[in-house]
């Protein structure tokens, strides 16, 4: 698999995303500078973590007219997979290339813990390394994580499977005081309709392997890794 | 020279800017007339407390500062010690403390912004960040906004910049109710050949600017953390910087790129005194003369003066030499990362700072002698007197208390309870390095970038044990530093101090200053633990009351493996729970005291340093081996509150058959030297023999089980209640005013 990583300037997760990349497919992933206008031919793009821009304006909102971004945009078009990651999730997501809004954390907060996620759909090169339901257990580290779409996207989203991932207790229901930032139905991460991009704000990338204490995350990187070699 | 548009100077006006009339005097002897306004404002400066150490400096020099892993002591923006394999370690702490009372989210931000410009201007990567707070009662009305405000900024800048934060400590105490303390920590990790220092060199070289613009904020900010707060500190307010942490990131991308390059001669922020003290102090270690074009200086605001200008404390700004003929390849990189970038001056061979703007000139005065009569005072101290022994009867448990209500009063009191609602607003884990963060053992813990190599960071000071007997006190805030590396398997390897006490005008503070360090430099020595950088802020005072003395250490350890390192929480059911290390049950200035008899009374524990070394070194050798499972030194609270927080943090009890009959001193009594280990069962008895061998007393406390601290009586003391004591209180607090 090959694999670009978006830099905007302010991101500070890439290095955490090129060694998960690179632990996952052996091959070192190409870091992309927001400023270019063109990409490598690779499977999968990843925007990662961080601040782009100093979050100023809104969280993702100038790095989503970035340069890169329509060359993302369009191969996202094409049906390269394309992975958002906290600041990521924030970025594709103004870029449109998922619908909704991530708002400020309802106790305005920054918040870093391990959180429990439900996975809620495996028919995804990112998730089907996962079992349908299966509950795990992932760091999150943001304060604009709290994701908003109206009633009926929602909806839609539900319905054709398109949330990925949900925060849930460490027993696996679903409860409010459980949820970090107050997103709606506790949605943790959705894909696009055909289910090529994910967006989440939980970071699978630091939790790849006995150095992190913690090794939840792995299966998505490798179940990329399997789909797109 | 031309003085026009410049006010008039006088001794009332030098008065105004912290001068005596001493040193004012001395300044009119030196230049051999009457300063202009931008030379008094930039003599003020350079001869504040803050920035030239007048008060400490006798006293700092006392201190050890060599030793073999030493690379490059105090002197420089921070030290720098040797970590093998070519790798450095560089590291400071430094307080923010009167700005963040005034504005405390932007003088928190702001003192991370620039702990971390200390660090990255020596050409490391900055890998993990600490801090060090003290805040007043909790009952005191202006606490919660103080704690709520310096922890969001805190997160605010430490989080946008990418560089964990993953561990401190935080106190409170009435003492700081005026005056409170924020202490931060920065390390990072470069290359030992590929150091940048801050000596300029080669006349002509062209003297670059880069970063922010120059605007009007924190003038004259060294001289206010130069005095006393009164009335009407609030009024400072527009001295406070503004931080962004935004622009912190990009500088520290540029510059480190630029330091992949061979451009840099030297290179230094632009902290206190902004301009002022970069430009004077490149030009007087490298013995030259600097000439300033202000007309170059990226601004902010229009028409700004060279007076203001040159004491702008705006943030996120550094001065360069470049090698000559690099100014083209430095800029394009500062280009990328959309930093301004402009060439102000030159190096000259004349050894003085001239400043230029609109095509006169504004200062023109020699460095050396202004730099080398920067006053240096021994100022009267006294010793602070011993406290009396507390009575032999304090040690009976009292009879109308469960030990459980007891345990439990401990967990919860502001000192002791939970500060997760603080270190959860603090990424702790961007750049998949970190080991170990707050509340998971006894020092942070990363690895560096690439490598298997782990650094082990913590932060010490006990306040309260420094204000009944600032020796003690000094050389326990060292060795519990020291113990807080060598419970994680660290090898310690060096200290930073971050000195805060009152007015050093006061023969009192001064001595509790002169103790504080007395017993820092023997601990450092004995513990072959040296100084290699540090910050003094005095003045912390408010209305004439003083805070504790706090000597805040910060100290750094190295791990072969990150993956050694042990942390606290108890991992499986049925270890064998050991105490490394003897007390006499000593509960002089300790939690128990205060807490559940309401006295602050007694001498603090004594600190045996043989004792801390050796014991250290079995400590070590042990999770060395791989015989530890957990590992956790004897601090504040004593040996059950430490049982304690490793059974919450494994949710695994402990049946504690060792300490039946047990009495205060020996449950709670805050004896020096100790560690509690639990390894697995069936290795108790090699461990034993092992410490037989070192001579280490080690005696067995129990093992763990159930979810209980069980044993003593019978009474179980469940985990859970534990946890939502100490767990709730913090929260609990804060929430009050939401």
């Amino acid at each position: 698999m090959k694999a670009a990583v978006i830099v905007f300037p302010g991101s500070n997760r890439e290095r955490d995303a090129v060694a998960a990349l690179e632990a996952a497919s052996g091959t070192k992933p190409h870091l992309v500078w927001h400023r270019d206008t063109e990409l490598p031919k690779v499977d999968l793009i990843l925007v990662p973590g961080g601040f782009s821009y100093g979050d100023y304006l809104r969280s993702g909102a100038m790095a989503a007219h970035s340069p890169i971004m329509r060359e993302v945009k369009a191969r996202a078009d094409q049906g390269v997979r394309v992975l958002g990651i906290c600041n990521g999730f924030q970025i594709i997501t103004e870029a449109g290339l998922l619908p909704g809004a991530l708002m400020r954390n309802a106790k305005l907060k920054f918040i870093c813990r391990t959180v429990h996620l439900r996975v809620e759909n495996t028919d995804s090169p990112f998730t089907a390394k996962y079992r349908k339901g299966q509950i795990v257990r992932y760091p999150v580290a943001h304060g604009d994580g709290n994701y908003w779409t109206d009633a009926e996207t929602v909806k839609r989203l539900d319905g054709e499977g398109q949330v990925a991932f949900r925060y849930v207790s460490d027993e696996g229901r679903d409860d409010p005081l459980w949820n970090p930032n107050g997103s709606l139905d506790g949605i943790a991460g959705i894909f696009n309709a055909k289910r090529t991009v994910l967006g989440l704000m939980p970071h699978p990338e630091d939790a790849v392997s006995a150095f992190h204490g913690n090794t939840d995350g792995k299966p998505m990187f490798d179940g990329l890794v399997e789909a797109l070699s | 020279m031309t003085t026009a548009q410049q006010p008039e100077v006088s001794l009332e006006m030098a008065r105004e800017f912290g001068l005596s009339e001493g040193e004012y005097n001395n300044a009119l002897k030196i230049l051999g007339r009457q300063p202009t306004y931008t030379e008094l404002g930039i003599i003020s400066v350079m001869w504040s407390e803050h920035c030239s150490y007048k008060s400490s400096k006798k006293w700092l020099m006392t201190l050890p500062t060599t030793g073999p892993q030493v690379i490059c002591g105090p002197g420089e923006n921070a030290g720098v010690v040797d970590a093998g394999d070519g790798d450095a370690i560089i590291f400071k702490m430094e307080s923010h403390n009167h700005p963040s009372y005034i504005e405390p989210f932007q003088g928190a931000a702001t003192g991370v912004g620039g702990i971390l410009r200390d660090v990255f201007t020596m050409g490391a990567r900055p890998i993990a960040n600490m801090n060090a707070l003290r805040f007043g009662a909790p009952e005191h009305p202006k606490t919660r906004h103080l704690v709520s405000g310096v922890v969001a900024g805190i997160a605010h800048y430490g989080n946008c910049v990418g560089v964990p934060t993953i561990g401190g400590e935080t106190n409170f105490h009435p003492a700081y109710n005026g005056n409170i303390l924020v202490n931060a920590m920065t390390v990072g990790v470069a290359k030992a050949d590929r150091i940048f220092y801050s000596a300029a060199a080669g006349i002509g070289n062209p003297v670059v600017y880069v970063g922010s613009k120059t605007g009007r904020d924190g003038i004259h900010g060294a001289t206010m953390a130069s005095a006393e707060f009164s009335e009407d500190s609030e009024e400072k307010r527009p001295t406070v910087q503004v931080g962004d942490p935004f622009t912190e990131k990009l500088l520290i991308e540029a510059c480190l790129e630029l330091m992949e390059t061979d451009a840099i001669v030297a290179i230094q922020d632009m902290g206190a005194a902004g301009l002022t003290s970069s430009s004077v102090e490149m030009a007087g270690k490298g013995g030259l003369g600097i000439e300033l074009v202000l007309d170059d200086v990226p601004m902010r605001e229009e028409g700004m003066t060279p007076y203001e200008i040159m004491l702008s404390e705006s943030q996120e700004r550094m001065l360069i030499i470049l090698k000559p003929g690099r100014e083209e390849v430095a800029k394009a990189i500062f280009d990328k990362w959309e930093l301004d970038f402009a060439v102000i001056g030159t190096l000259t061979d004349n050894g003085k700072l001239v400043i230029k703007m609109h095509g006169q000139t504004w200062c023109d005065m020699p460095i050396a002698p202004v730099s080398n009569a920067s006053p240096l005072y021994d100022r009267p101290w006294e010793p602070t007197p011993a406290a009396a022994e507390l009575e032999d009867a304090v040690r009976a448990l009292p009879a109308d208390r469960t030990l459980g209500d007891i345990l439990e009063k401990i967990m919860s009191c502001p000192d002791q309870a939970s500060k997760r609602w603080i270190w959860e607003q603090y990424d702790s884990l961007v750049n998949g390095d970190t080991r170990f963060m707050s509340g998971q053992a006894d020092a942070g813990v990363v690895r560096l970038p690439g490598q298997s190599k782990g650094i082990a960071v913590t932060t010490d000071c006990t306040p309260r044990y420094c204000l009944a007997d600032p020796v003690r006190g000094g050389a326990q805030a060292v060795a519990e530093a020291y113990r807080n590396l060598s419970a994680v398997g660290a090898l310690p390897l060096a200290v930073t101090d971050n000195m805060n006490f009152g007015n050093p005008e006061k023969p009192r503070i001064m001595g509790q200053f002169v103790g504080a360090i007395q017993g820092m430099a023997d601990a450092c020595r004995a513990l072959d633990f040296p100084v290699v950088s540090g910050n003094v802020s005095l003045y912390n005072e408010t209305n004439g009351e003083a805070i504790l003395p706090t000597p805040a250490i910060g100290a750094v350890g190295l791990l072969p493996d990150a993956m050694i390192a042990v942390g606290i929480a108890f991992r499986n059911e049925g270890d064998t729970i050991l105490l490394v290390g003897e007390g006499t049950g000593h509960l002089g200035q300790s939690l128990y005291l205060r807490e559940i008899l309401g006295r602050e009374e007694g001498p603090p524990p004594p600190v045996d340093l043989a004792v801390e070394r050796r014991n250290g070194e079995f400590v070590r050798s042990l999770i060395a081996e791989g015989l530890v499972v957990s590992s956790h030194d004897i601090q504040d609270g004593g040996l059950l509150v430490t049982v304690a927080e490793m059974a919450m943090a494994g949710g695994i009890g402990a049946n504690l058959s060792g300490l039946d009959g047990a009495d205060a001193g020996t449950l709670f009594g805050e004896d020096q030297g100790r560690y509690v280990l639990a390894v697995r069962a069936d290795k108790a008895a090699a461990v034993q023999e092992k410490a037989k061998a070192a001579g280490v007393p080690v005696s067995v406390l129990g093992k763990t089980n159930g979810t209980a601290l069980t044993g003593r009586g019978g009474e179980a003391i469940t985990i859970a209640r534990l946890k939502k004591a100490n767990e709730a209180w913090l929260p609990g607090y804060m929430a009050a005013a939401e």
